[in-house]
């Protein structure tokens, strides 16, 4: 639907990452079904349609009743997976995630497709740049911004394996396979992927690859910056983030508003414990025509945007 | 599967749920004294439909409270607790000297139902709109395993006001969910006005029967009536099935009868008084 420029080479479209990962958990278990409003196609659930259509519950163009009826399918001991784009599965439904989901803590899990500025174009309507923010703070509901498809269907196999409710933040927009010396997935657990003490960069979801690249530019200046994969935004992984504080500064980047979500939740921990000086970076709000790459570009939410926002926080140590 | 069936049940399905009515009021209402909180109209409105549900229709077992086979009640109408944790007290649930502790700090009974706290309740509401669209996925997926549970839900009928019941409408009538009947507590009063002054409803049937579903109008405080109704097999109807049970608000003390100013009022030590005379 967005126009943006044909991506690299090998780079993947997370979504299928999700669709071939919860047709494999639907083999092995019974319980599995899929909850879509008139999202098949967009969920890339057309195979899973054809494979199981009595285990796939559309309910039409009714974001309200998507999440409600996962509720309702979970108290009858199904586990249902669902899925709708992640601007309307929030804000639109947010009264039933936080009274039918979160608070009555039921074993649904919540896919928010195309999240972020994945929509380009079309506008802040389909834009879900505020869903971390709203849904961070809700209890007992784990929330998970994978990095790439590893981590997909890492965090899809352990959301199934949870008995609990869990928002899994899915992103349209390529990106590359990341590299790991230890492999090893938890919820609730962040995931250092380069090590340096000099600062730390603590990303998720798309903006991890690019956070990587920045530290690669960085340490051409001989700046060793840490790049923290925080996937898991709730519960938040404290530990990490203090031992984070350690280095004298703190850079946050998130495919997200500024305000109330990675940086905000990183910042209340750093506010509270050990204050550092810090910089999130993200998206101002509402924002204007342009597609996604345009958007991340124009925002400096690339690495080398990352890589200044770094040199300037350091000259505050 | 069995569920325990009482004893009385068998004998005279009516006379007992008459009995329990009676004292679901009595009870409730001591709790919304005692608390000076609560939403007493609904209560009374509601207390002959939960009296015929948990003493005539549902499947369930207070010893076993998540079942897989046990029928569902969704208390849609999450405000009115004293009725609902009062029939749940009861049924078994829960010790009925809990019921002491209504709204009182650190209490299992909040103003509004949770399951975590409490068995016998399968999903918290609260905010309106909530308890028909969850029940439509328990109703699917007791579609889905061809089982044969059923799943009843309340509503208040100034709640219908909300457009998420009218998408989870079209979902029930779209996947002919026969194992689903909502109960709507036709009182006709709102917290602040009639429902026909606020955002009116009628004709509330035409608009049921054009979402795909079958309905049944009965008196709401009608014993008998309600029982027939709410436990006829429904199995072949091919339908989901709303039951407009027409109440009063405040049904049973004659100074609340039908007055909006008891949505939420409570009573003081007069007015307590003269209530339990009446509910005798």
């Amino acid at each position: 639907m967005s126009a943006a420029a044909p991506a690299p080479a090998g780079w993947h479209d997370c979504r299928d990452t999700f669709s071939k990962t919860v047709e494999a958990l639907a083999e092995a278990d019974p319980r599995i079904v899929t909850v879509v409003s008139d999202s098949v196609g967009s969920s890339k659930l057309v195979n899973f349609r054809k494979r199981w259509p009595e285990r796939m519950v559309n309910v039409g163009i009714a974001e309200q009743t998507v999440v409600a009826v996962g509720a309702g399918l979970a108290n009858g001991g199904k586990i249902p997976f669902v899925s709708a784009a992640a601007c309307f599965l929030t804000a639109r439904a947010m009264e039933q995630i936080k009274a039918d989901i979160a608070y009555t803590n039921v074993n649904v899990k919540l896919i928010g497709q195309s999240s972020g500025v994945a929509y380009g174009e079309l506008g802040p309507t389909h834009h879900s740049i505020e869903d971390m923010a709203w849904l961070r703070l809700l209890n007992n509901l784990t929330l998970i911004v994978p990095s790439d498809p590893w981590e997909t269907e890492q965090a899809i196999r352990a959301a199934a394996a949870l008995d609990g409710p869990v928002f899994i933040r899915v992103s349209r927009m390529p990106v590359p396979d990341l590299k790991r010396s230890n492999a090893k997935f938890e919820i609730g657990k962040a995931e250092t992927l380069r090590d340096g003490d000099d600062l730390a960069i603590i990303a998720n979801g798309v903006m991890v690859h690019r956070a990587l690249a920045a530290a690669e530019a960085l340490a051409a200046d001989g700046i060793a910056a840490r790049v923290i994969n925080m996937s898991t935004v709730n519960p938040l992984d404290e530990a990490t983030i203090l031992a984070a504080a350690k280095t004298g500064a703190v850079v946050t980047v998130e495919e997200h508003s500024v305000r109330g979500g990675l940086g905000g939740a990183v910042a209340e921990v750093l506010a509270t414990h050990d204050p550092v000086p810090m910089r999130i970076l993200g998206f101002p709000g509402f924002l204007p025509t342009g597609s996604a790459d345009w958007l991340l570009e124009h925002f400096h939410l690339n690495a080398a945007g990352i890589a200044d926002a770094a040199r300037q926080v350091l000259t505050r140590k | 599967m069995t569920f325990p069936a009482s004893a009385e049940l068998r004998n005279d399905p009516v006379a007992l749920i008459r009995d329990k009515a009676l004292w679901i009021r009595r009870r409730s209402f001591q709790m919304v004294y005692e608390a000076q909180l609560g939403h007493p109209g609904g209560d009374f409105s509601a207390a002959d439909v939960l009296a015929t549900l948990y003493f005539g229709v549902l499947r369930h077992d207070p010893a076993d409270p998540r079942n897989p086979g046990r029928d569902r009640f969704v208390m849609s109408k999450g405000h009115c607790t004293g009725a609902f944790y009062a029939v749940l007290a009861a049924a078994g649930f829960f010790p009925e000297a809990q019921l002491s502790t209504y709204m009182q700090p650190l209490s299992m009974l909040n103003g509004h139902p949770n399951r975590n706290y409490l068995p016998g309740v399968e999903t918290n509401t609260g905010p309106l709109g909530h308890g028909l669209p969850v029940s439509v996925g328990i109703a699917i997926a007791g579609q889905i395993d061809n089982a044969d549970f059923r799943t009843f839900v309340l509503t208040g009928d100034g709640e219908l006001q909300e457009g998420s019941n009218w998408e989870a409408a079209l979902t029930a009538g779209h996947r002919k969910l026969e194992n689903l009947t909502l109960i709507i507590d036709r009182n006709r009063l709102q917290q602040g006005a009639r429902t026909e002054e606020t955002a009116s409803l009628d004709p509330l049937d035409d608009k049921w029967r054009a979402f795909g579903w079958h309905v049944e109008m009965v008196d709401g405080h009608d014993h008998r009536a309600l029982y027939e109704v709410l436990s006829a097999s429904p199995k072949g109807r091919g339908k989901p099935l709303c039951v407009i049970a027409n109440t009063f608000k405040g049904k049973g003390v004659s100074f609340m009868h039908d007055n909006v100013a008891w949505h939420h009022g409570v009573p003081n030590k007069e007015q307590y008084e003269q209530a339990m005379r009446e509910l005798a």
